[in-house]
């Protein structure tokens, strides 16, 4: 038996409340930790697939050039057969080919500048989760039927409904003068003011006619069935479209550089709430170390005097930090562990936010991401701190001469 | 091995503003095996003596050698090593590790001696029974009375085997049975081990059973004569 861990094991007991308090500060705060990464972690992966699900897909096909110079005569050829052709990319989920323009709508009474997209009404839902919100009327049916779906705010701004005509007008991809008369079949409510005050979409079919496209689109939408594919989906599209170099393919952190920002100047400022925290328990840690190896400096100086060095004892107080730490992380990781995982499915209304929810196209319910990072990243980091703030008490044994720390009181 | 020289010792304390000089210009040879007593009264430089004998203080001044080892001018670590390995030490006030048992107390010090683990247990069973504590082994401190915890130190000092025991009022703290048994302990294994002991003390009673007892006053020694110890038919 190691009579160095029975020592320190006793070591730590000998004052239980003092003890308790401190296992109980980085129980607390792992438990805490654990349950606010993974909500966190959950959080992202919502806001990430919610946003990714409205609109934009986790990849898109483009003209090079076209994501930031947005102008009509930057487009893919034969969209759709292309569309069709990348259907068979391995990993490649829902695919749907995208025409857009901007154009001036008007109804009886007014005008209103809108982004038109042209969309297959066939393949569209399976990208976008638009098609699903219409309040009033349908969505669109026929490739080339001469039919407008708009968004809400639009419809209220135009003063008009379903069944009513829509007159606009824009520029052809050749510099023609593009003019159509649309019936509207649908009011869309996405929930996102922008997108309801300007968005309207017509077949895509119709859209190449009105707007000289021939053949051409803007966009070949991709959605796939799990975010950790993108990457791997993406290489395997790279490779598929390796002999055409006018295309390119932009997974959704080159099409969505906000969504990456947003999250990263989040978890900027959780991190520091963290980090916070673990500081707190880091001191709380220190206080305990240090009181306890100030109550034994006789006994320290006992040990010297027998002949044990500094760093015997220095590595005496690290091992009792190490259980201390050892019990807050196992205790921490358990409680934060059985917490997190109950939530994660259950899930929980967190109140006052549905605002921001749905501008990020989130459900009602949070449900915490339970993952390795999310159970062990914060309690490691908690023992690290922990085992750090024990240095400290360690280093000063060093400079303890035996003679005057047996005279301690 | 525990053949002890010092020449001209010199330690000073500063209390205060005052100069307080422990040890002034000690010169003095114990040979292997003797037992040794210094007395004097408080302050008369018994445990600054003591404590420079064993490495735990340094001198202002002087030198002194146990065996061929010279420790004024030893590292710290080389002391550790030196008190470690040869010197054993019984305090007054026992000083043993309260969270520990009887064999743990004195199976730690093995341990950092790096003696294996079966050995040790072994060797602490054997001493502590040795030392008259046989079948109290896995009592804490608090557990035993005085003497029994005063033993207990012993049997931690001698575990290791030292040439010399260096003991610093090792009776101040018990009843006259107990501290007559533990010098009685002190003069058998005196006797039987060779040990060299060194004890410092102002009780009489502890003086008798010295074959040697240094006077000390002021810082130096007054005295020095050799005796036929009384307590003991030795």
């Amino acid at each position: 038996m190691n009579v160095s861990w029975v020592l320190a094991w006793r070591n730590i007991w000998r004052h239980r409340r003092r003890t308790w308090l401190t296992v109980g500060a980085m129980v607390f705060c792992n438990v805490l930790l654990v349950f606010l990464v993974s909500l966190q972690l959950g959080s992202y992966q919502m806001m990430i697939d919610g946003s990714l699900a409205a609109y934009t897909g986790h990849i898109q096909v483009q003209r090079r050039g076209y994501h930031d110079d947005q102008h009509i005569y930057q487009s893919v050829p034969a969209v759709m057969e292309l569309a069709s052709s990348l259907r068979s990319v391995p990993g490649v989920g829902e695919v749907a080919a995208r025409a857009e323009a901007f154009a001036l709508a008007s109804s009886a009474q007014r005008s209103f500048g809108i982004l038109l997209t042209g969309v297959q009404p066939g393949y569209e839902p399976a990208v976008s989760t638009f098609p699903g919100k219409v309040r009033e009327g349908r969505y669109l049916q026929a490739d080339d039927a001469r039919e407008i779906v708009i968004g809400a705010l639009l419809a209220q701004n135009l003063k008009a409904g379903v069944g009513d005509e829509l007159t606009f007008i824009g520029s052809g991809r050749d510099g023609s003068f593009a003019a159509a008369v649309a019936t509207v079949v649908g009011i869309l409510d996405t929930g996102l003011e922008e997108v309801d005050r300007s968005m309207a979409q017509i077949p895509l079919g119709w859209f190449q006619q009105v707007f000289a496209m021939g053949d051409a689109g803007h966009s070949v939408v991709i959605r796939v069935p799990s975010l950790e594919q993108v990457g791997d989906t993406a290489a395997g599209l790279r490779a598929a479209l390796a002999g055409r170099n006018e295309l390119v393919v932009l997974d959704w952190e080159r099409l969505m550089p906000g969504l990456r920002q947003a999250i990263t100047s989040d978890m900027a400022s959780a991190w520091f709430t963290y980090g916070v925290l673990v500081l707190l328990v880091a001191f709380s840690v220190l206080n305990t170390q240090l009181m306890s190896v100030l109550e034994r400096t006789r006994e320290f100086g006992v040990m010297l005097a027998l002949g044990m060095r500094p760093a015997q004892l220095a590595r005496l107080v690290g091992m009792e930090t190490l259980m201390l730490a050892a019990l807050g992380l196992g205790l921490g990781v358990a409680g934060g562990g059985l917490l997190a995982a109950y939530l994660s499915y259950a899930g929980f209304v967190y109140p006052g936010v549905e605002e921001m929810m749905a501008r990020f196209m989130l459900g009602g319910r949070i449900y915490p991401q339970l993952s390795p990072v999310s159970l062990l990243a914060g309690p490691l980091t908690v023992f690290l701190g922990a085992l750090l703030a024990a240095l400290y008490p360690a280093l000063r044994l060093f400079r303890l001469q035996p003679v005057a720390a047996m005279r301690a009181l | 091995m525990s053949d002890i020289s010092c020449r001209d010792l010199c330690k000073t304390f500063h209390q205060g503003g005052d100069t307080i000089t422990a040890l002034d210009r000690v010169c003095l040879e114990i040979e292997e095996g003797e037992f040794v007593c210094l007395s004097g009264p408080s302050g008369s430089g018994k445990t600054t003596l003591l404590n420079a004998l064993g490495g735990l203080d340094t001198p202002d001044s002087g030198e002194i050698a146990i065996g061929e080892h010279r420790l004024d001018g030893m590292s710290r670590a080389e002391l550790a090593d030196m008190r470690l390995r040869h010197i054993g030490f019984v305090f007054q006030s026992y000083n043993l590790i309260t969270v520990l048992t009887a064999r743990e107390n004195v199976e730690f010090i093995m341990q950092v001696q790096g003696v294996p683990a079966r050995e040790r247990t072994r060797l602490a069973s054997g001493v502590l029974a040795e030392v008259g504590l046989a079948g109290l082994e896995n009592r804490r401190p608090a557990e035993l009375s005085g003497g029994q915890q005063q033993r207990v130190a012993v049997a931690r000092a001698i575990a290791t085997r030292p040439a010399l025991v260096l003991a610093d009022e090792p009776t101040a703290n018990l009843d006259s049975r107990s501290a007559a048994q533990l010098m009685d302990l002190f003069v058998s294994l005196n006797r039987e081990r060779g040990v060299t002991f060194v004890i410092s003390t102002h009780d009489a009673r502890v003086m008798r059973y010295a074959r040697r007892l240094i006077g000390m006053r002021d810082g130096r020694i007054v005295s020095d004569e050799r005796q036929q110890p009384i307590a003991m038919d030795i």
